[in-house]
């Protein structure tokens, strides 16, 4: 008996170090091992990948109407860009992916998987970063995949009028780029949101205004309010996704769009991690 | 060993633990037994830091179980079988938990095999029973091979076989040294598993002592006495600082052994028609001590 008491005693002396990505080798099993995710990520891909090619068919099949005049200045205007990532696919993707993020935390809460989560690692910000993390990767390569699918594919339909554009062309790759990255930033602040309000409906409505209706309400009538709506990611990824010479009384520089892109990045990250800290599971 | 100081935690205007002390050894298994919304739930979160005290403090093999970075290998739970993913397989539960904990994978398939369950580790946790989950859980607690284990009501959901093999199971912990506390809200649960016992009632403690120490509370005789001269009788039980229940001729005694009964009745010349001694359950010695602090008595209006 006593042998086996002290055999106890030296359990969890042995302990390996703790390494911060057996955490995010841990969130990303957990990520992947639930079906919905898959059809998550898988649906919006494809919704969005076929929203772009849509309107670009559209452009292919009414072609032959327009003037000789009219399809001169179809490339001259950027609008094949314009069609490589439209602002329908856009808020699809948005809203999907704000969801996608808030589910990622939402899960562990509504079922309580949080619970057994901290229980087995009390380090819960190092968790809460690994499940950012993870969120950030997986987010990245779907926007990624999403938006150079987007644009190699209408770029290969308006071809066939010789109105594609290559990735070379100015302003072609931060199209792409700004698409992608949005994909991200939308699953941070959708998990940001999560990890605050830790309820599904709630959660689901702050995602959809701060992702949707702020972009709306703050238009360019007034300097506070462009200034305001400059702060949204919709207007920041239209700032970034223009060509040729901006259309407002309160223009604004792609550097400051991309400051925004990285002030919402930062601040969604920081609360993801933060939230759990202090609060009771 | 788990050390709870003068554990206090209050929710808005509601004290669910109140100046809670007591001490969890290890080498045996220890029950934790009180009545529905008594604290058990409320004082394991906060064992596990899931639930910051109000005051008091809880150590754990030596610590604050917050302050571990990884928790499996110092402390092995099962709160709640439930908190599991329904979308997820029981192999991906605990590769995941495993993961995050260093442990090996081929850890995994041993506690699943422990369990029982390896024929049902690739299926969708959803589809499992409440038993099935609770083996999942009893699973996951095993898998850092802790020194110290908890489990909330572990035995709901579970066919007698396995009622029977979580008890094994706990007194082979136990007998291995580690520290076992095992919560229940009956005492029939504990009776034939727990070496020790910790009772609470409405957040504070009532007992805390060996099973053999809470039987011998229960040892306590009721007496029952049927005579014609119950009223003379009463007077004379009630002198010698008796209880008495009268119920017509019936009279239940208790704090009086029965054979001073018989030697009482005798001295004044009364007739007995009925004298019997019957000792009470442990399953009655818990309800009479926590009769004062059940929260949620059946068919109580509420
Ligand atoms: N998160 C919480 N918020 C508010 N009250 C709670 C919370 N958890 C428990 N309580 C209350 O604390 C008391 C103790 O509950 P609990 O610890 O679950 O008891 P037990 O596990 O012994 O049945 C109950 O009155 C319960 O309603
Ligand atoms: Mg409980």
């Amino acid at each position: 008996m006593t042998t086996t008491y002290a055999a106890v005693d030296e359990l969890g002396a042995d302990e390996p170090r703790a390494r911060f990505h057996d955490l995010v080798a841990a969130e990303w099993i957990k990520l992947r091992s639930l079906r919905s995710t898959w059809i998550a990520y898988g649906a919006t891909a494809l919704a969005v990948i076929a929203f772009n090619a849509g309107t670009a068919y559209d452009t292919y099949n009414y072609w032959p109407e327009r003037s000789a005049a009219d399809r001169a200045d179809f490339v001259r205007a950027g609008i094949p860009l314009q069609e490589a990532f439209t602002a329908n696919a856009v808020m699809v993707m948005m809203l999907a992916l704000g969801a996608i993020g808030a589910v990622a935390i939402l899960g562990e809460y509504s079922t309580g998987t949080i619970r057994t989560t901290f229980a087995a690692v009390p380090a819960r910000r190092s968790v809460m970063a690994a499940k950012t993390v993870v969120v950030t990767a997986v987010s990245t390569v779907f926007g990624a995949i999403v938006a150079g699918a987007s644009f190699g594919l209408t770029q290969a339909i308006l071809d066939g009028r010789d109105a594609g554009l290559s990735i070379g062309y100015p302003g072609a790759l931060r199209v792409v780029a700004a698409s992608a990255l949005l994909a991200p930033v939308c699953a941070l602040t959708g998990m940001a949101i999560g990890s605050v309000i830790r309820h599904t409906s709630a959660t689901m409505v702050a995602s959809v205004v701060a992702i949707l209706v702020l972009p709306m309400v703050f238009t360019d009538g007034r300097h506070w309010s462009a200034v305001a709506g400059h702060a949204t990611l919709y207007q920041a990824w239209s700032r970034l996704v223009e060509v040729g010479s901006p259309r407002t009384d309160f223009p604004w520089t792609t550097g400051g769009a991309w400051t925004v892109y990285a002030v919402w990045a930062l601040t969604t990250a920081v609360l993801a991690v933060t939230s759990a800290q202090r609060r009771d599971q | 060993m788990i050390e709870v100081n003068e554990l206090t935690k209050r929710y808005g205007s509601t004290t669910a633990v109140k100046d809670l002390t007591f001490t969890v050894r290890p080498g045996q298994v220890t029950g934790f037994l009180g009545p529905n919304g008594a604290g058990k739930s409320t004082t394991l979160r906060m064992v596990l830091g899931l639930h910051e005290p109000t005051s008091g403090s809880v150590i754990v093999g030596g610590r604050s179980f917050r302050d571990r970075p990884r928790g499996l290998r110092h402390v092995g739970s099962l709160l709640d079988a439930h908190d599991v993913h329904g979308g997820r397989s029981a192999i991906a539960q605990l590769s995941a938990l495993a993961r995050s904990n260093r442990i090996p994978q081929r850890r995994v398939e041993e506690v699943l095999r422990e369990v029982g369950l390896a024929e049902a580790a690739r299926r969708r946790i959803s589809g499992f029973s409440l038993g099935m989950k609770q083996r999942l859980g009893i699973a996951s607690a095993l898998l850092g091979d802790p020194p110290v284990l908890l489990f909330d009501e572990p035995l709901n959901g579970l066919d007698p076989e396995g009622v029977r093999w979580v008890r094994d199971l706990f007194r082979r912990l136990a007998a291995e040294g580690r520290t076992v506390f095992v919560s229940s809200h009956l005492m029939s649960e504990m009776e034939h598993t727990a070496d020790q016992l910790i009772v609470i009632g409405r957040g504070e403690l009532i007992a805390a002592e060996s099973l053999a120490e809470f039987s011998a509370r229960g040892t306590r005789q009721s007496v029952t006495v049927s005579t014609p001269a119950s009223a003379v009788l009463r007077d004379l039980l009630a002198a010698e600082g008796a209880t008495i229940h009268t119920a017509g001729d019936l009279l239940a005694v208790t704090g009086v052994t029965a054979v001073r009964i018989g030697e009482i009745a005798m001295e004044h010349r009364i007739p007995l028609h009925h004298l019997s001694a019957r000792s009470s359950s442990l399953e009655e010695a818990f309800m009479e001590l926590t009769a004062d602090s059940v929260q949620y008595l059946a068919g109580d209006p509420q």
